[in-house]
This record gives C-alpha cells, sequence and structure tokens, in this order.
C-alpha cells in the first residue's frame, strides 16, 4: 500500500481529533471543497465545525485566539496554505505563543501546532514562496520541524500536537504527492532527531524537506559513477542535533549541505556548519559545502526561476568538487523545472 | 452625461473583458506561469471608478488588479508581457500577475498578501497632503480585506487624519471557495463597519455603469475639494474561478444557478444596450469598435512573439537601488 504524504497528514489529523476531544483545528480553506491539499478531507465530517472551523482572513488574530484556546485547555491545530500569509502574525506568534510559558514563570504553556506550507513554481513569485525556518527556529520557545517522508509527517505531526508547546510544522508543497510504501502505518513515538536515512562512504550530505528528495535523486546515478554518500534528512530544524551529522562526518570527513528552499544569510545550513567549527573532533579535508537560494527574492517568471532555483547539474558539479572526480550524467532540468511533475498546474 | 464618456465607459468595460478573455483562453497554453485572478465580471467598477480618477490621482490595489490596472491607463501589452514573464512586463516579469504597476499613469502597484496595499495606499494620501496636492488616493480591495487588523488600524488614521481616500471594496461574496456568510457576521454589511470606523461611507450598485460613473465623479470632485477618508462598497461577481481561466462551478461551493443570476444582470451587456438605446451609437459602430479593440489586444498579444526569455542574472540587481 501507498501513503501520499498528505494522506498521512489527514490520517494524523483524523487520529488525534479522535483522540483528544478538546482538539480544534482551523485556517482557511480548511473546509472547502479542495480541503487544503487533501489534508482536512472529512474532517468537518467527523468532527463537526465547532472543532473543524474556517477563519476569516484574519491571521494575527487567529494566532492570538489559538493561543487564547490552547491556554484554556483546547490545544489547536492551525493551517495556513502559504507560510507567507502567516507573517501577519508575528506579534502573536513570538511574543505570546514562544514567550508565554517562559515569562509566566512556566503557569502555563501553549500547546499550538501551526501547519504552514511553501509554495515553489508556476509563478509563486516574491510573496507565495517563502520558506522562512531560520526564523522561527531563532525565537526561544518555538520548535520547528520539517518531515520530507509521508510516515515522518504522519508520527512528527501527532508529536507536534502532543507537544505541550508551540510547534511550527512547515510542508514544502512539493511533498504533498510525495508517497511512501507503507503496510500499516501506526504512531511509533518519535524524538526532534535526524535521520540517517542512506548509507555511503566518500562524503555526508545533510539536508531536509524537499531538498532531501532532490538529493536522494541523484543517489543512483552518483552510485553508478562510484560516488556514494551518508544521506542525512534533518527532520527537525529546531531542536536541532548535530550528534549524527558529525559521527557520520568521523568517517566521511567531507560535508554537503542542501539547504535548496533557503537564502543563505543565517540558514539552516551555516546554523549546522557554525556549531561543526566549534567541534573538538571533527576534522574535514575539504572546505564544507553550503547550497543555498541566492540572496534575492523569489521572481515570478518561469524564465528567471529556472537559475534562481538550485539545479540537479549544480549539485553534481559540487559533489565532484567535494570528491575529487568527474561525474558523468545526463542533465534532465527540463523546462518543467518550475512544477513537481507535468500534471501539476498552478496556482497552488 | 457627454457622449463621449458614455462611449468610454463601454469601451473600457470592453477593453478589460476583451484582454482576460484572452488570458483565459490562452492559459493553457502553460506560457502565464503564474497564479492569476481574472476581474471578467468585475470590469464595471474598475472602468467607472478609472475613468472617474484623474491622472494624478494615484490608485493603488490587490490580487484581483488586471482591471484596475487597465482603468487606470496600464497598458494591455505591458500586462501580457509580465504575465509570460518578460523583461518588458510592467514589473519585468519579476511580480507576475499579483504585482502590476504603472507610475506614469499613477498605478502605485498591486500586491497578494491580502490587505497588504491598504496603509501603502494611506500613507500614499499622507503624502499628497503634505504637498498639498488636489488629489486622492483609491484604495481597490476585495471583501476579505476588511477581515484583517490592518484594515482597522489602517482607515483608522485615514479618517483621523483627513486624507484624501476612498476605499473601494469589491464585495463578490467569495473569499477563494468560503463565502462571505462563514467569515463575517450576516447582517452587518461592510460600508456600515467603515462607516462606524468614522468614514463616509456609500454603498453603489454596478448594474448600471453609467450611474455608477457618476456617483463616483461627484465623489472624487467631492474628496478632491474636502479631502475626507471615504468608504464605498459595491456588490459584484467573478464568473471564473478564483485563481486561474476555468469556471470552477463543478467544485460546489457556488450553485450554478448564482453564477446565472449575476451573468444575467451582466453591467457589460448593460452598458451595451445603453449605447443603443439612447442613440450614443448604433449597432454598427459597437461592432466596429468592438473590432477595433480585438485587433488592438491580438497585436498586444502577438508581440509576444517577439520577445527574448530574460535572465535571472539581470535581475539580481534589482534587490537593492544602487
Ligand atoms: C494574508 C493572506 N491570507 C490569505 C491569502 C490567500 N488568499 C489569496 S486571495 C484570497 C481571497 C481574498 O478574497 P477577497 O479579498 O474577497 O478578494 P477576491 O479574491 O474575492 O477578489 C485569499 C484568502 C493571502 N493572499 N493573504
Ligand atoms: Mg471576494
Amino acid at each position: 500500500m501507498k501513503t501520499s504524504y498528505s494522506q498521512a497528514i489527514n490520517k494524523a489529523l483524523i487520529e488525534e481529533m479522535k483522540r483528544n476531544k478538546k482538539l480544534v483545528c482551523f485556517g482557511l480553506g480548511i473546509n472547502d471543497s479542495l480541503n487544503f491539499f487533501g489534508t482536512t478531507k472529512g474532517l468537518e465530517k467527523k468532527f463537526g465545525h465547532d472543532r473543524v472551523f474556517e477563519t476569516p482572513t484574519s491571521e494575527n488574530a487567529m494566532t492570538g485566539i489559538g493561543v487564547g484556546m490552547s491556554l484554556n485547555s483546547n490545544p489547536c491545530v492551525m493551517m495556513h496554505q502559504r507560510l507567507d500569509f502567516f507573517l501577519l502574525a508575528m506579534d502573536q506568534l513570538v511574543n505570546s505563543a514562544a514567550k508565554w510559558h517562559f515569562m509566566f514563570g512556566g503557569k502555563k504553556s501553549v500547546p499550538i501546532t501551526i501547519r504552514l506550507v511553501v509554495g515553489k513554481g508556476w509563478g509563486q513569485g516574491p510573496t507565495h514562496s517563502q520558506s522562512l525556518q531560520s526564523w522561527f527556529s531563532h525565537i526561544p520557545g518555538l520548535k520547528v520541524v520539517m518531515p520530507t517522508f509521508p510516515k515522518d509527517a504522519y508520527n512528527l505531526l501527532k508529536k507536534a500536537i502532543r507537544d505541550p508547546n508551540p510547534v511550527i510544522f512547515i510542508e514544502h508543497r512539493w511533498l504533498h504527492n510525495v508517497e511512501q510504501e507503507t503496510k500499516k502505518i501506526k504512531y511509533k513515538s518519535t524524538k526532534y532527531l535526524p535521520e540517517l536515512i542512506s548509507k555511503g562512504a566518500d562524503f555526508t550530505a545533510v539536508s531536509y524537506s524537499l531538498s532531501t528528495i532532490e538529493m536522494l535523486s541523484l543517489k543512483k546515478m552518483l552510485n553508478k559513477n562510484k560516488v556514494s554518500f551518508d544521506l542525512i534528512d534533518l527532520k527537525s530544524i529546531k531542536p536541532l542535533n548535530i550528534s549524527i551529522i558529525k559521527n557520520s562526518l568521523k568517517k566521511t570527513k567531507k560535508l554537503l549541505i542542501l539547504d535548496s528552499i533557503s537564502h543563505p544569510i543565517c540558514s539552516v545550513g551555516s546554523e549546522i556548519l557554525s556549531q561543526l567549527y566549534r567541534e573538538k573532533n571533527i576534522k574535514l579535508i575539504k572546505p564544507p559545502i553550503l547550497l543555498t537560494l541566492p540572496d534575492v527574492p523569489t521572481p515570478t517568471s518561469t524564465y528567471y526561476t529556472k537559475d534562481f532555483y538550485i539545479k540537479k547539474a549544480d549539485i553534481i558539479n559540487n559533489v565532484s568538487k567535494l570528491v575529487g572526480k568527474k561525474i558523468k550524467f545526463v542533465s534532465n532540468d527540463s523546462n518543467l523545472h518550475d512544477v513537481p511533475d507535468s500534471n501539476f498546474k498552478g496556482p497552488f | 452625461m457627454k457622449k463621449n464618456i458614455s462611449k468610454k465607459i463601454y469601451e473600457i468595460q470592453k477593453k478589460i473583458r476583451i484582454v482576460e478573455e484572452k488570458i483565459a483562453s490562452n492559459y493553457n497554453q502553460n506560457r502565464m506561469r503564474c497564479p492569476t485572478h481574472l476581474s471578467i465580471g468585475q470590469e464595471s467598477v474598475a472602468a467607472t471608478s478609472g475613468l472617474a480618477l484623474s491622472h494624478n490621482d494615484i490608485s493603488i490595489s490587490y490580487h484581483r488588479s488586471h482591471a484596475h490596472f487597465l482603468a487606470k491607463g496600464g497598458s494591455s501589452k505591458k500586462l501580457f508581457a509580465e504575465l509570460h514573464g518578460f523583461d518588458e512586463g510592467c514589473s519585468k516579469g519579476v511580480g507576475g500577475s499579483m504585482h502590476l504597476i504603472d507610475l506614469k499613469n499613477n498605478f502605485y502597484g498591486s500586491t497578494a498578501i491580502v490587505s497588504n496595499s491598504i496603509p501603502v495606499g494611506v500613507g500614499l494620501a499622507y503624502s499628497l497632503k503634505l504637498a498639498k496636492k488636489k488629489n486622492l488616493v483609491c484604495i481597490y480591495i476585495g471583501d476579505a480585506a476588511v477581515e484583517e487588523g490592518v484594515f482597522f488600524e489602517s482607515i483608522n488614521f485615514s479618517v483621523l487624519k483627513k486624507l484624501p481616500v476612498v476605499f473601494i471594496c469589491e464585495n463578490n461574496f467569495y473569499s477563494v471557495y468560503t463565502h462571505i456568510k462563514e467569515r463575517q457576521p450576516k447582517k452587518r454589511k461592510i460600508f456600515k463597519l467603515a462607516s462606524a470606523i468614522g468614514a463616509t461611507s456609500h454603498s453603489f450598485k454596478q448594474d448600471n455603469p453609467f450611474k455608477l460613473f457618476q456617483k463616483f465623479d461627484e465623489l472624487f470632485k467631492k474628496i478632491r475639494k474636502n479631502p475626507m477618508t471615504h468608504f464605498v462598497e459595491i456588490e459584484t461577481f467573478r464568473y471564473l474561478e478564483h485563481c486561474g481561466p476555468n469556471d470552477d462551478t463543478s467544485l460546489g461551493y457556488r450553485k450554478l444557478q448564482e453564477v446565472k443570476k449575476w451573468k444575467k444582470k451582466d453591467p457589460l451587456a448593460f452598458s451595451r444596450s445603453y449605447l443603443t438605446r439612447n442613440k450614443i451609437l448604433n449597432k454598427n459602430q459597437i461592432e466596429i469598435l468592438d473590432k477595433k479593440i480585438n485587433i488592438n489586444v491580438d497585436k498586444d498579444f502577438n508581440f509576444l512573439s517577439k520577445l527574448k526569455k530574460p535572465k535571472f542574472k539581470d535581475i539580481r540587481k534589482l534587490v537593492y537601488k544602487a
């Protein structure tokens, strides 16, 4: 049986709503005909519109309202079809949700989960494509998770919902149709930890969310070129645990971080590099490579995004540099670079 | 009303309709690769207010802004080029359908985050006041915009400072697929809300564009003379899907009946028959006019085939002004 990322999220939501009768879900588009990319299918029907409701276009207020409900024994899952829309809610997120537990001496915490979807392609442009995990990670009191695969999305969303603290749950739009072979998905108690998802010898690759899919898609071709790598999928951006990265580097001594949905300054990748730099036992034999988007907002035109986003060829050329080997490959960076598959037609 | 103005009212509406239909019928060629919100059905609001604005009046808009851009004098050539992502677009292809600009005609921009352009419009009006200019700022918004806090904050300031602002709220009853009754209290009218905040509020009808023009014209003259914040709500309807070129009644969020009801009182059709009924133009003359508009729009669209694909490196430097 195959389960898609959006089905996994749907299942997690339904099960958690069943498990905790006080849990509430809300957001723009949650109950419309497209069910939030399929992730909220059947939710309102099963649990009623008091617990599953559409909101006015009021991101800041709704976040604060979610904080209030969470404080008063109704944990919440709030959702936004684009992360960019949630930027209106920074006051309630940063000044209320993140700090409530601390600033009132630990009296009450805010069990709210905020699902944010990151857009890419089909001219999502400057204000519909931002992936600001670095911002959120900077704020003490927040947790930030970005699962790549359906099973992880399922487990981590459940974990986030049960977490007594605010958790930012970021879903890349291009992951919603990613499928995974599953027997029966069952909740496995998880930790906010990275995972070594593929083993190799020549270098260590670190990635998360869509970038893990991009890295994984090169595995076969690199293996054919007699290049193999450890691939570490971060899953959790905050807390960020780098032990597994350290262990891998002791073996490979070469590092490539693919942070391909982030701008370069103060990125997740630069944070990892900074932490590694301060470690005693890490000795790299080549300068580490960090690949990010340029320090430029996302342009809309497909002619511009072609060279704005990181191409497979860019990654391969950097791998080649890192391992000191020529790599033969057929470039399939087609002109469909701005859609996840040929069926995808904007806008969402 | 002068004949040439009546003619103009029809002409602008018709041009917007033809431009939008051109976009819709070509969208599936997959060359306009950006989220595109069409104004078909809502043209009369843009056309009449755009015509009533003077050149030095400023307008600013939201995600559904093609009509506002065109009605303020924006070029369909530049609009098409923008949607196709060419350097010749009004925003060099960087912004796409949701980020239009035409400074030559004082169309200061349209933006994609709901309510984002509202305070910017109020700021533009404050500058007009500082410069002692006798002009106004027209802020176009949708019905969902009044759900954002920034709307209240901005209109409060605008009223407080007696700024020459007119909010034009196109209430098309939906925000994406969600009806207004799920988002706002049932019996509370948007224009009354604005009135309670202190703006002088009006509810205009779109059905007769000639009357609508006169109302805008009188109102704008008044604001230019006596700077104040006004709010106009107009009930209207988009014929196509929220975003994209198709009919979306199959989704079931609105009934075919509802769409039909609005199409039946299509303001463009009204204008057309008004012109003949009042002997401003006869059928033949209208056909000639339509043909002329069609030819020009086709020309603007076909010009795209001559354009070169732009490169990312050419826009990198746009992040900061040197
Ligand atoms: C802050 C924010 N929240 C949500 C969205 C998603 N969104 C895009 S268009 C739209 C509908 C807005 O409805 P309305 O203002 O009535 O304009 P209409 O599309 O009906 O013309 C929404 C919710 C957004 N762009 N910005
Ligand atoms: Mg609307």
